[in-house]
Order: C-alpha cells, then sequence, then structure tokens
C-alpha cells in the first residue's frame, strides 16, 4: 500500500523537480515505476498458488471503509500492465513532449493516475476502489485536456469527464446498495454472498447502476464516443490509458464482482449485447478509419467490447478467453500506440494515406510495428493469436456470436495491416516533416512491449500458472488455462485462418479507397454522441433560461420573488400545521416599553417614507437604539451594549458616505411604490402571524441549561453570554473574526483604488 | 407584550422589505440595516419568553443563577448576527460609495451595462 502513495507523494515534487534537473525527475519517477513493479512481483510466487497477500489500514471504522490491499493473480496481472506499460510510457513521454514546458506537469498527473489506478485494481473496500476510481476520472480529464488551450482537447476532455463520472455516480450508488443487501463493504466477503445478493429484490437494480458506471468508465456502447474523441490527448496518455487502464478499469470491476454478481440472465444479456455491439462497431469503425489513432481507438473499443461480451459470457472457455485476451491486448496496443505517436512525431501527419515507403527510413519501428500489429491481427505465433483461438471457442456457444466475433476479425485484420503496412511501404510520399528513424525514447516500449507479445507467445506455457489463477478469480471456481499456439485443427482455427484471409482482401481494396473511408468515418459522429450533445446544450439553455427568470439583474423583481417564494413556503406550512388563531391577549405591558416600541415604529416609518437624507439616516439610529432599549428591557444587556456600539457606527459611517451621494430622488411611479408597499405589508402580516405561531412553542429542549449551570463550574464565566461565545461556541467566533477581517480587506481595497485604475 | 413585538417586528419587516425594492442604492442599504435589526428582534422575541430583569449572570459567591435567567444562546447568536450584520453593511456601503463613484449612478436600474 506504501508503494503506491509513494507515487502520489512523487507526483507532489515532480512539477518543481522536473525545472531544476528533467532527467533526474524522469529518471526518478521510472526508477519508482520499477519498484511498485517488482514489489508486487515478489507475491507472484504466493499469487500463482491461488494464494493472496492482503494489508489493511483503517480509515473510517465506524463505516466499515477501509483502505485495504487485496493481490490475486487478477490484480496482480493488472498491477503489471499499469507498472510495466506505465514504465516505457514515462520513458516515452519525456521524449515525445521533450521541451515542452507543462512536461513536469504532465509527468505528475501521469503518476497520480498510475497511483489510482494500482490503488483501483488493489482495493478490497468497495469505497477505496470508488475513491480510486473517480481519482482516474478527473486524472484523465487532466490528462486528456493537456493541450488546454486547444478549443478541440478541452471539449474532448470535458466529454469524457462528464460522461465517467455521471456513470461514477450511478456506480456509487450501487455499490452502496450492494453494500447494504451484502452486508459489507469488504469485496472479498461480498463475492461469497452471491447468493444472498442474487436473490435480493434490489439485485437488477444494483446490476444496472454498476453496469452503468463500469460501462461508461469502459466505453461500451452507447456511451462509448467519448473514448475516440478521448485521442485529443498527447499520444502518450492515449497509449496509457487505452491499452492497459483507465478504459479497462470498468472491465475490471465486472470481472472482479462477476462471482458476486454474474450469472444471472439480466447479466448474461446486457453484457452480451452491449458488448457484442461494441466490439462489432469498434471493428467495423477501425477498419474504416483514416487518422492512425482513431484506428486504434476504435479498435480498442472492439476489445473492450470483446471483453464485455466473453464476461457476459460466463463459461468457462469465457473466462480463460478474458485472461489471456486482455493480457495480449494491453501488450499490443500499447506498442501500437506508441508506435503510432512515433510516426506522428517523425513525419507530422497520422493519416495512414498520405503515407509510404517509411519502412526504408524507419526500419526498427516498421519491424516491431509489425511484430505488434500481428500479434493485433491474431497471426501466429504471438499472444494475440493464442488470445483469438480462445476467443473463438469461448463464441461457439452460437453461431450468431461466433459470425460476430468472425467479421470483427475480419475488420482487425484489415485495420492492422492499415497501421502497420500501408505507412511503411510501397512508394515514398512527402509529409510535413522529413521521416528519420526515432531516438530510443519513442521506440524503447514499442520494442519492448512487441518483442513480449512474441515471446510470450512462443513461450506461452509461462504464463499458466498465473492466468489460471486469474480465470478462477473471474470465475469465482477453479479453473485452469493452458496455454499453447498449436490445438489441433479444429473450428477456432479454421475460422481464424479465414478471417486472416478475408481480412487481407478486406485491406486490399481498403487499401485504394480513402474517399470511401472519409465518408465513413463521418458517419461516426451521428448516433448517441449527438443525443448526448443535445442533451447538454439543451440542459444548458435550460439553465440559463431559469436563472434568467429567478436572477433577471433586476433587484426589484429578485425581491418580489423571493418575498413570494417565502410568503408561499411559510404559509403553506402554517396552513398546514395551523394550530388555530393565536389569542390576540396584549398580556402584561409596561408603558416604557410601550413608548420606545412605538418610537421604533415611528422611526421606521419615517425613514420609509422621508426624502431627507439625514433625516432617514437619524431616524435609523432612532431605531437602532430603540432596539438597544427593548434588548435592556428584556434582559439582554451584552446585547444591548453591542447595539449601541454598532449603531453609533452605522450612523456615522452612513453621515460621511452620504454627503457624497445624490439626493434622494423619485425614481418610481406612484403605483409602482403602491405595489411594492401592498406585498411589503403582506411580508409584514406574514412574519407578525408566523411570531404568534410560533413563540411559546419549543419543540425541543434548549441546551441552554446545560451551559448556564456549566458556566462558572466548568468554564469560570459569570456572564453566561460570553462564556458562550468565547467558550462553548469559540469557534463560530473566530468564524466571525475572519468574516469580519475580510470584510475590513475588501473595504480597504476599494478605497485605496484609485479611480482610475477601476 | 408579544403581540406588541410581533407588530413592531412585522411593520420592520415591512418597512426593509419596502426600502430594499427602491431604485436608489443608499435606500437598499437602509432597507438592509432594518432588515437585521428585524431579524435580530425576531430570533430574540421567538426564541424564549421574555423576561425582565433577569440577565443570564451570575452573582458573585454564587456558581449558578440565584434566579430564573434569560435564554442566553439566543442572545450569543444574535450578538454574533449583530457584528457581522455591520461587517457586511460597512462593505456595502463602501461598495456603493464606489460604485457611485465609478459609474456615476445611484439608481440600481440603470447599474447594468447597456451593451449585455
Amino acid at each position: 500500500m506504501a508503494v503506491i502513495f509513494v507515487c502520489f507523494l512523487l507526483a507532489m515534487v515532480t512539477p518543481w523537480l522536473y525545472r531544476i534537473r528533467p532527467e533526474l525527475s524522469v529518471g526518478l519517477l521510472m526508477a519508482w515505476v520499477a519498484v511498485v513493479f517488482l514489489w508486487f512481483s515478489q507475491f507472484y510466487t504466493d499469487v500463482h498458488q491461488g494464494q493472496f497477500y492482503q494489508e489493511y489500514w483503517q480509515w473510517v471504522p465506524s463505516l466499515g471503509i477501509q483502505l485495504s490491499l487485496h493481490l490475486d493473480a487478477l490484480a496482480l496481472i493488472f498491477v503489471w500492465l499499469i507498472s510495466g506499460i506505465g514504465f516505457f510510457i514515462l520513458f516515452y513521454a519525456s521524449g515525445y513532449l521533450k521541451g515542452e514546458k507543462n512536461l513536469g506537469r504532465l509527468l505528475a498527473i501521469l503518476m497520480i493516475f498510475m497511483g489510482a489506478m494500482l490503488g483501483l485494481v488493489t482495493s478490497n473496500n468497495l469505497i477505496s476502489l470508488f475513491v480510486f476510481w473517480e481519482l482516474t476520472s478527473v486524472t484523465s480529464y487532466l490528462l486528456i485536456g493537456y493541450h488546454f488551450e486547444q478549443e478541440k482537447s478541452k471539449k474532448s476532455a470535458l466529454q469524457g469527464l462528464l460522461v465517467t463520472v455521471a456513470g461514477g455516480l450511478a456506480l456509487m450508488s450501487g455499490m452502496i446498495l450492494l453494500a447494504q443487501v451484502g452486508g459489507s463493504y469488504d469485496i472479498q466477503y461480498l463475492l461469497s454472498q452471491a447468493d444472498r445478493i442474487q436473490e435480493s429484490p434490489y439485485y437488477s437494480l444494483i446490476l444496472v447502476l454498476i453496469l452503468i458506471g463500469a460501462l461508461s468508465k469502459s466505453a461500451q456502447f452507447p456511451l462509448h464516443f467519448w473514448l475516440p474523441n478521448a485521442m485529443a490527448a498527447p499520444t502518450p496518455i492515449s497509449a496509457y490509458l487505452h491499452s492497459a487502464t483507465m478504459v479497462k478499469a470498468g472491465i475490471y470491476l465486472l470481472a472482479r464482482l462477476n462471482p458476486a454478481l454474474g450469472g444471472t440472465e439480466l447479466w448474461f444479456w446486457s453484457l452480451l449485447l452491449l458488448g457484442g455491439t461494441t466490439m462489432f462497431m469498434g471493428a467495423a469503425f477501425s477498419a474504416f478509419s483514416a487518422d492512425l489513432k482513431r484506428i486504434l481507438a476504435y479498435s480498442t473499443l472492439m476489445a473492450l467490447g470483446t471483453l464485455t461480451m466473453l464476461l457476459g459470457i460466463g463459461s468457462d472457455y469465457a473466462m480463460r478467453a478474458f485472461v489471456v485476451f486482455l493480457f495480449a491486448h494491453a501488450l499490443y496496443k500499447g506498442a501500437l500506440f506508441m508506435a503510432a505517436g512515433t510516426i506522428d512525431h517523425e513525419t507530422g501527419t497520422r493519416n495512414v494515406f498520405a503515407m509510404g515507403g517509411l519502412g526504408k527510413k524507419m526500419p526498427l519501428t516498421f519491424a516491431f510495428t509489425l511484430i505488434a500489429a500481428l500479434s493485433f491481427a491474431g497471426v501466429p505465433p504471438l499472444l494475440g493469436f493464442i488470445g483469438k483461438e480462445f476467443l473463438l471457442e469461448a463464441a461457439l456457444l452460437s453461431w450468431l456470436v461466433l459470425l460476430l466475433v468472425a467479421i470483427s476479425s475480419i475488420f482487425i485484420v484489415a485495420a492492422a495491416l492499415k497501421v502497420a503496412w500501408l505507412p511503411f511501404t510501397g512508394e515514398f510520399k512527402d509529409t510535413p516533416h522529413a521521416p528519420h528513424e526515432a531516438p530510443l525514447s519513442l521506440r524503447l516500449g514499442t520494442m519492448v512491449l512487441a518483442s513480449l507479445s512474441l515471446g510470450l507467445g512462443l513461450l506461452a506455457w509461462l504464463l499458466n500458472p498465473i492466468f489460471s489463477q486469474a480465470a478462477s478469480n473471474v470465475m469465482g471456481a477453479e479453473l485452469s488455462v493452458k496455454l499453447s499456439l498449436w490445438h489441433g485443427i479444429n473450428i477456432p482455427l479454421l475460422v481464424s485462418l479465414a478471417a486472416l484471409g478475408l481480412g487481407c482482401l478486406c485491406y486490399l481494396w481498403l487499401r485504394t479507397r480513402s474517399q470511401t473511408v472519409d465518408w465513413i468515418e463521418k458517419l461516426g459522429q451521428y448516433g448517441p454522441e449527438m443525443m448526448w450533445e443535445t442533451f447538454w446544450q439543451k440542459l444548458l439553455a435550460f439553465a440559463k433560461w431559469q436563472s434568467d427568470i429567478m436572477q433577471s439583474g433586476n433587484l426589484r423583481r429578485d425581491i418580489w420573488v423571493m418575498a413570494l417564494v417565502t410568503l408561499g413556503l411559510v404559509g403553506w406550512a402554517a396552513m398546514r400545521h395551523w394550530p388555530g388563531l393565536p389569542e390576540l391577549e396584549l398580556g402584561e405591558w409596561k408603558i416604557h416599553e410601550l413608548a420606545v416600541v412605538s418610537v421604533a415604529f415611528l422611526a421606521g416609518l419615517y425613514t420609509c417614507l422621508t426624502r431627507q437624507r439625514l433625516g432617514a439616516v437619524a431616524a435609523l439610529g432612532a431605531l437602532g437604539f430603540s432596539v438597544a432599549l427593548l434588548f435592556v428591557f428584556f434582559s439582554a444587556p451584552d446585547l444591548a451594549i453591542t447595539q449601541v456600539l454598532i449603531e453609533t457606527l452605522t450612523v456615522i459611517l452612513l453621515v460621511l458616505v452620504l454627503f457624497r451621494l445624490p439626493r434622494f430622488q423619485l425614481y418610481s411611479s406612484i403605483k409602482e411604490r403602491w405595489f411594492d408597499a401592498g406585498i411589503s405589508i403582506i411580508i409584514g402580516f406574514m412574519m407578525l402571524m408566523f411570531i404568534l405561531l410560533v413563540s411559546g412553542n419549543h419543540y425541543y429542549e434548549s441546551i441552554s441549561g446545560y451551559m448556564i449551570e456549566n458556566s462558572y463550574v466548568i468554564a469560570k464565566g459569570r456572564n453566561v453570554v460570553n462564556v458562550i461565545l468565547v467558550d462553548y461556541r469559540a469557534l463560530d467566533t473566530l468564524g466571525e473574526l475572519f468574516v469580519l477581517a475580510i470584510a475590513a480587506t475588501g473595504i480597504y481595497a476599494m478605497i485605496r483604488q484609485p479611480r482610475e485604475l477601476s | 407584550m408579544i403581540l406588541i413585538m410581533a407588530f413592531l417586528i412585522g411593520s420592520m419587516y415591512a418597512g426593509a422589505i419596502y426600502m430594499m425594492m427602491r431604485r436608489s442604492i443608499i435606500k437598499l442599504v437602509m432597507g438592509l440595516i432594518i432588515l437585521a435589526n428585524a431579524t435580530n428582534l425576531l430570533i430574540f422575541t421567538v426564541a424564549g419568553p421574555l423576561r425582565r430583569g433577569a440577565p443570564p449572570l451570575i452573582a458573585e459567591g454564587s456558581i449558578v443563577p440565584d434566579q430564573l435567567v434569560a435564554d442566553p444562546l439566543p442572545q450569543a447568536l444574535i450578538l454574533t448576527a449583530i457584528v457581522i450584520s455591520f461587517g457586511v453593511l460597512a462593505f456595502a456601503v463602501v461598495l456603493i460609495h464606489r460604485v457611485y463613484e465609478v459609474i456615476g449612478v445611484d439608481d440600481m436600474n440603470n447599474l447594468k451595462d447597456d451593451s449585455e
């Protein structure tokens, strides 16, 4: 747990450190990520035997919230992907954005994001998981909006944030309900409560809410559109967010909760349909896009859709396929995104139709991009091929699913060729920059990840133990995974080969048709994204409309509104609890009290009606002093003293300022004034009735009794009011001091400011 | 007595609202002053029975008040309110002074920039 928090600490110092020693700060971050990777790897021996490592820190024990770490095989795979790919991303980002002045900030946010992702996948408590979840949303907003001076970048970042945060709200409600039903926030405990959860009447609601959260994060149809738009981010960010992390958070959550929530019809159908749609749509758009990053972004949609669908299917095969595909995808997608960034960096364009013949200029990049793309397309002997074999085997469930998967595979093969073949082969085409081989920082990530795709494809048996455990974690039951390149001649192999062949044909057809591609890519703008945008526009228009009504900028009308609303609410409450007309008895009164009240009344009346400024101020003073006298009569000496002091100051202040203002003028017409007077008198009458109704009704015992009894005993003060102010409610008084200090500062600033400046 | 107080507070509220609806800024501020006074009196009156000659003080030599005293809690709250409302008032007064200095108008309806 501590290793994760150090990520946050390092992030805090990075912006400063980067300014002084850029290389050192990048090196430090990378070193720490390596430490994280290794630290978690030490548990490999435990984890691959089906054990797990746990740590608990109490956070809010009274609510059952802990910061707890639970590392099992599923979590470890994610930790490896996050820290492993993160390591190369940091290096890549430092080369890709070299010389940008905000790079320090970017690295810092990237580090926070990484910490949040690590926390998310290792959390064993729903609430801490949710906190990390939201942290990834916020940091990814900052990362996508890195080029904040670009309108498009800002808009995409906001769109992503709104979609994921709206989903986050649903998720939180779902999690709280889940914990209520399941009896704990502890995830491992909840997983053992599947029956109790699934039999609860709230099950459907819980599932729908959690699905909204998870699927919005993982960009499933119909909330998928933010992901391709998030390509406005700098490429290192896209590579990281879309290969291993952010978008997989939703998938992770579903996989994690599968033993508790999965296996029902609702689960099966919703995930199968949404995942299947996303997979197909992603694959199709991927094949028909021209922009390198968009091709990859849509293919990420396809991968996420596939993973969702596999979770929905829920069979043994599906779970195996889930783990293998997840891992394979992260490796080749990370490599390809970095390669796409490298190409963009070197040529200045991302349009695959505008490039050609780069292979001779950038042979290394070409070679490793090709390896990654072969894994992407599912060609043996790469890891992607094994993933696809498992996927097809799981899809044997029904011929419709199989068909869908097969067509998607065809599109993906075409997309892979478009990324890794089209720009590098054929005749050389002129691009905005003259391309040459990229520096090591831009190549390393692609090289390592692509090599892993190849190496782990060949040595796939190495992964058997950990994948078996991870699949068991997802399934909630023992499951063994045996990876091998050769399964014998069976349907998946035949389908896989057919898809490869047809994919090549599809590529050949597409290669020269950039017009068609343009046209189909435009189609992508319609559909859910348009509805979403319209919704926000309408919402903002509505907000403007209603604030125009409620805050018209005309104070008189604003006060009407407030007065009438108050009148309505108080009147409504009074009607509901009408205790009958209060007794109109004068009760005990003294002549001097009546005299003071009369003075106050007349002074108030004069203030309102006079047209002389000084007279109004004097009357106002008289009113204030009368109030002070009333405080004296009714046993409140402290109030009286304060009131006299303040009233004196008020009068002085008013007199000082008043003579710099114009005389009173009649602005309103007689009719307006009568109208206002009418409203005012109604309000005044309402207050009168209110006092008569309320006074004498004390629903709760006052705490003053305690204060009076203990004023001297505990607080050693004989003036109870003072004791309350400086002792019982000392913090309030401190707050009051701050208010006065702020007001004084404001006044000072306004007086000091010379006239010309404003 | 409560009836008399209620009548006074109701009138003060009416006056305050009326003043706040005037277009002259200085009248608005006066309305605010009346409103603050009215509210303080409102809390004072509603919170507890009005007692005469029984301030919440503890006499020398005893550890609790010798008689039934007025409720000290609303008094403490009102004391805070009086001071805060003065802070707000002082700020408002200087602000309108400044506004008048800059714009040269004290009519609320003409404060808004016409270009908007």
